[in-house]
């Protein structure tokens, strides 16, 4: 789980071109959103995105992306219970 | 009546240190390779970090010149931004067609699509000062930039608008830069940019810059110079040539003798330079010449950086030593006149005059 979480971190960082953020400044628990690391709309698509692509998951409500992408944990979580690849 | 139309502020980010407003040709760098990548100033001062991440590197050039201008024109709003660009933002068309065929068409995310069209800059800038008027991009090789002029001119004569931020812009990217060397377009060889014209060789060295106005049809005290008249050819043999360049003095009412300056593109590419040399040894012998490709690189909107070192030369009466291009010089330069061509074709002619 734990190395799931590090590469979720990286993915982030790299897909969504957050430069100035180490690995290490991103908890498992921050929101992604609004206050913590301040991903918008268009970041939400993105990793719906990459939900599909690396892991096999497709979001079929859009809704569910709100609970899943809260933190580092909740994705994490949300992927080891649902993948396919 | 037609208004007279001013350029009343530069904003360029270049291969040269050309970001800093209060300097002009300090210092310059000279390049051995056969591209040159912008000098880039610090991005994080001009744009917020949540809204960088997602720019490319033409709309991280042009946030920072079109800034630059705005702000030494003393303008927080514009009634029209008018922008020319060769290729927009080729990185991002690249990255988007290359997701494309790598992931057999699926899994195709917005970022690089929003950010791969050719206006995405105009579009980018109006967000960015809430401009709601006129927003339009011109894409047409090497006269994209003059394009952007012409419109922008008419409708400040015409009163149509009073204030318009006009630009030229386009960044190098890799697969851009290997087709290009592929086709001989981009020289084989590293050549010092300081002796570029002595190369002797096919094809350009390729660079890339941002370079933004405010036009106006009011003078104000940061006013550079006026712009007295554009005009392009798409095609124009090298006998035509001194005719129609004559033929544009005319129509200006301007003689020949008048021309303190003229700023010439050339490029050091042995099959293309001829058309400048002849104008150098024949209708323009007795007249101050200039260069700057080897100062900027060649890039479709590379004229930008001409029209930008013609109003730096008007406004401080200074005429760089490198950018002379032959043994006469000019004290007081009054009115310059600026010939573009690239490889032959798309032909430009632009008119500037001291206030």
């Amino acid at each position: 789980m734990s190395e799931l979480k590090l590469e979720l971190k990286e993915k982030i960082i790299e897909q969504l071109n957050l430069e100035d953020i180490a690995i290490e400044e991103i908890a498992d628990t921050d929101p992604l959103f609004g206050e913590g690391l301040g991903l918008d709309s268009i970041d939400a698509l993105e990793l719906i995105v990459m939900l599909d692509k690396d892991y096999g998951i497709k979001l079929a409500d859009p809704k569910e992306g709100r609970k899943i992408f809260e933190s580092i944990d909740t994705m994490a979580g949300y992927i080891e219970e649902h993948r396919s690849r | 009546m037609i208004k007279p139309v001013y350029i009343n502020s530069v904003g360029s980010v270049s291969v040269q240190k050309t970001f800093d407003n209060s300097e002009f040709l300090n210092e310059t760098t000279v390049y051995n390779d056969t591209v040159a990548k912008v000098i880039a100033p610090d991005y994080k001062q001009y744009i917020p970090a949540a809204q960088a991440r997602r720019m490319a590197k033409g709309i991280k050039m042009s946030t920072v010149s079109s800034q630059t201008a705005l702000k030494e024109a003393g303008r927080e709003q514009v009634d029209a931004i008018i922008v020319g660009t060769g290729l927009g933002c080729i990185g991002d068309s690249e990255k988007f067609v290359g997701d494309i065929i790598d992931n057999d068409e699926q899994f195709l995310t917005p970022t690089r699509f929003i950010q791969s069209s050719h206006n995405t800059v105009a579009g980018q800038i109006a967000l960015g000062i809430g401009c709601q008027g006129y927003n339009f991009t011109y894409v047409h090789a090497a006269i994209s930039f003059e394009s952007a002029l012409i419109d922008a001119k008419m409708q400040l004569e015409n009163n149509e608008a009073e204030h318009i931020l006009v630009g030229g812009v386009d960044e190098m990217v890799k697969h851009h830069v290997d087709t290009h060397r592929l086709i001989g377009h981009i020289k084989s060889e590293a050549t010092e940019s300081s002796k570029l014209l002595e190369s002797n060789t096919k094809g350009a060295v390729m660079g890339e810059g941002s370079h933004f106005f405010v036009l106006s049809n009011k003078m104000q005290e940061s006013t550079y110079a006026e712009l007295l008249s554009v005009e392009c050819y798409n095609t124009l043999s090298k006998e035509e040539l001194p005719v129609k360049i004559n033929q544009f003095l005319l129509e200006n009412n301007v003689t020949l003798e008048a021309i303190d300056l003229v700023i010439l593109g050339n490029n050091g590419d042995v099959d293309f330079d001829s058309y400048y040399n002849e104008l150098s040894e024949t209708y323009f012998k007795n007249t101050a010449q200039a260069y700057y490709k080897h100062l900027s690189g060649e890039f479709d909107t590379a004229s930008g950086f001409a029209f930008w070192l013609a109003s730096k030369v008007l406004k401080t009466q200074h005429v760089p030593e490198v950018i002379e291009l032959n043994q006469l010089s000019t004290q007081k330069p009054n009115t310059i006149l600026i010939y573009n061509q690239y490889r032959g074709e798309n032909h430009s002619l632009v008119l500037l005059k001291k206030c």
